[in-house]
């Protein structure tokens, strides 16, 4: 049976665990009747000219997983954040591990999705929030149809939320195949800022592929930090779909860092329903082997005075393939807008490659918009420069690309991130990266 | 220390040194004069290993042995030292980063360890004093957004952490105010001592009242025509160059 077939029938056997008179239960009915209409994307369509599900559909995935499965945090306290103190939510083959993690209905709520689909005390967030702005397309339909588990965050007004919050879903291969669709729902509301991190990591190496849906509500003044750790198993396949709508003087940022996976991607979208917005994206991709890795951005300037900045930087080698799709749509009545986007790439083989591609469509005429992507090889001037001083080859080519990705994280707030994602990198590029930041 | 034999070198197959002889002792400053083009930047760039230049004959030897096939990075670690004519911006990599990497791989290079952090503090204090170099300016971008002057400084700087035993400062003066290159001379004199050498490629003799070599030699189409004492690079700037094409014309 085709993935697609196996999902839409296997959508009775997930009603059977859900409570379907619930108003969130017509939410998904509706959805997986857009899934059955809509399927699966394919190369045909314009956003996906240059990804293929193909490879990673074949497999024939469990949709629930079977058994329950406990881990040692010592076995996965590398995936984590550790240095820091946290809030966790935990998640393993989908089902919620409490052993791991640390949720807290103390003034915010940190908690779990199924808590908030059902429990009446959540009710009105729901409706006022769950799946509002989430797509209409086949994938993100395919969550909300199975949306049941994930993480829940709501920010009441006027709180700095002090520790970040790590989102962690591992996959342990207890299933030969395993499909996920996690939904995770973030509202902040007014004046409020929170710090989240996310991160998909499979243990072994049994195909996963993630299908995730968040959705982020940054309203008036709201600050929100959100930072997507990608570095899993090249068998493991994410499919990330985020979705945040900002209200006025709201600050959102998303960081993605992407250096492993077999396919990647990272469907990111703001919505900016206000004055004085400001939206930022930036991310480093630094892929080898066959990985593949595509950055499909959309900013919709809606209201004026707005700004949006994206910044995303890319290696790739081996036979690695990256997209680059940036898309900045600036309304009418969006004057004195203030978008920015650079896409900056280097190809370290013959057969890597990187398709890139800024869309700007704009219908405001008292705005500022510039974009530019390059794509390259390292500067032979500045590698001679460096080996003259007595760095060798290895070493300097390591130090131009550690330096060329490196002024991304000058926006990572959190020092324990900056620290762990500079070693990643440092280990990527093989390099001993043997200074302080 | 250095004896360059017959030198050919050329760039995409136009010859630029066409057969240069020269010979540095420990303890001389050598000046090499030239119009432009004369090739005086190549033969900078060729001992320091640049690979776009293609040696076609003859050898450089360095400290008794032939550095022709030598990677920039392992002359380097033999004690030679490139001051660029234009240092390259390096956005990302901070100019105490730069000289930390650059100083522990040529130790890794001799087997050493890193030099310790405090040893390798002090003596960043000390040379960027003598360079009069602001603290802040270390914590900056290598070269990123430098003046002409700030350039400079910074590769006599780098010259003072890595010790070489051969300096080619390859147009140090150009683009320098009367006070940086002031700085600058007075940074390589006191670097200056019995056991290494400086060869200072220039176009103009200023820099030269400040370092004074104990020969000068002039660079046309890629051979040396004419070599001399100090007084020689005041002889070209009163009369300029033209006498000594005629000469060799003649």
């Amino acid at each position: 049976m085709e993935l697609k077939e196996k999902l839409v029938s296997s959508f009775m056997a997930f009603e059977d665990t859900v409570d379907v008179d619930s108003p969130v239960h017509d939410i998904r009915t509706e959805a997986i009747k857009h899934f059955e209409n809509e399927g699966f994307p394919t190369k045909r369509q314009e956003a996906w000219k240059y990804t293929s599900l193909n490879s990673i559909l074949k497999y024939d995935y469990s949709v629930f997983p079977k058994h329950e499965e406990a881990l040692d945090f010592k076995d996965v306290k590398k995936y984590f954040i550790h240095d820091i103190d946290a809030y966790k939510i935990v998640f393993i083959d989908g089902k919620y591990s409490s052993h791991l993690s640390q949720t807290t209905h103390d003034g915010i709520d940190v908690c779990l999705m199924s808590a908030a689909l059902t429990k009446p005390k959540y009710r009105l967030v729901i409706e006022n929030y769950f799946n509002k702005i989430a797509a209409k397309d086949g994938l993100s339909s395919l969550n909300t149809a199975f949306s049941a588990e994930g993480a829940y965050i709501h920010i009441p007004k006027n709180k700095l939320v002090e520790k970040p919050i790590q989102i962690l879903h591992f996959s342990t291969g207890n299933e030969a195949a395993l499909m996920l669709q996690p939904r995770n729902l973030v509202v902040v509301d007014e004046n409020s800022h929170v710090q989240i991190i996310e991160r998909h990591q499979s243990l072994t190496d049994n195909p996963v592929l993630t299908n995730s849906v968040t959705e982020i509500f940054a309203n008036k003044r709201a600050i929100v930090d959100y930072y997507k750790i990608q570095n899993d198993r090249e068998t493991a396949s994410l499919i990330d779909n985020t979705f945040i709508n900002q209200k006025q003087e709201s600050i959102a940022k998303v960081h993605t860092f992407s250096f492993g996976g077999k396919i990647t991607r990272n469907n990111l979208n703001f919505y900016q329903n206000g004055e004085r917005i400001d939206s930022t994206m930036k991310g480093i991709t630094i892929i080898g082997n066959k990985q593949h890795v595509d950055h499909n951005t959309l900013v919709h300037h809606i209201e004026p005075n707005c700004e949006s900045h994206q910044d995303y930087k890319g290696i790739f080698g081996d036979s690695a393939t990256g997209v680059f799709n940036g898309k900045v749509l600036v309304e009418k009545e969006a004057q004195k807008t203030d978008a920015f986007q650079a896409n900056n790439n280097i190809l370290l083989s013959d057969k890597a490659s990187i398709n890139t591609k800024p869309q700007l469509e704009i219908f405001a005429d008292d705005v500022k918009c510039s974009h530019g992507c390059t794509i390259g090889q390292l500067d032979e001037s500045a590698m001679f420069y460096l080996r003259s001083r007595g760095i060798p080859e290895k070493e300097a080519r390591g130090l131009l690309m550690f330096a060329f990705s490196n002024n991304v994280l000058d926006s990572v707030k959190i020092p324990e991130i900056k620290n762990r994602i500079t070693k990643i990198i440092a280990g990527k590029l093989g390099v001993n990266i043997g200074f302080d930041l | 220390m250095l004896k360059i034999k017959n030198l050919h070198a050329s760039v995409e197959d136009k010859a630029i040194l066409r057969g240069i002889n020269l010979e540095v002792k420990p303890g001389e400053v050598h000046a090499i004069m030239g119009p432009n083009g004369s090739g005086k930047s190549t033969l900078a760039s060729v001992i320091a290993g640049k690979e776009d230049y293609e040696v076609e004959e003859g050898d450089i030897i360095f400290e008794g042995e032939n550095i022709n096939e030598l990677a920039p990075e392992e002359r380097a670690h033999k004690g030679v030292f490139l001051s660029f004519q234009y240092p390259v911006e390096i956005p990302g990599v901070s100019v105490t980063n730069f000289m930390k990497t650059a100083i522990n791989e040529t130790r890794k290079a001799k087997g050493l360890e890193d030099m310790p952090a405090n040893e390798m503090l002090k003596m960043i204090r000390e040379k960027s004093e003598l360079l009069e170099i602001d603290r802040k300016f270390l914590s900056r971008s290598l070269n990123e957004g430098f003046s002409g002057g700030e350039k400079k400084r910074n590769e006599i700087f780098q010259m003072a952490m890595l010790e070489p035993k051969l300096a080619i400062l390859d147009e140090t003066d150009s683009g320098l105010d009367i006070d940086a290159l002031r700085i600058v001379a007075n940074g390589v004199n006191k670097l200056k001592s019995k056991d290494n050498a400086v060869i200072v490629i220039t176009h103009y003799q200023r820099l030269l009242d400040y370092i004074v070599p104990d020969y000068v030699h002039v660079l046309h189409n890629g051979r040396i025509v004419k070599s001399g004492s100090a007084d020689l690079a005041h002889e070209l700037e009163a009369k300029g160059y033209d006498w000594i094409k005629e000469e060799v014309n003649a």
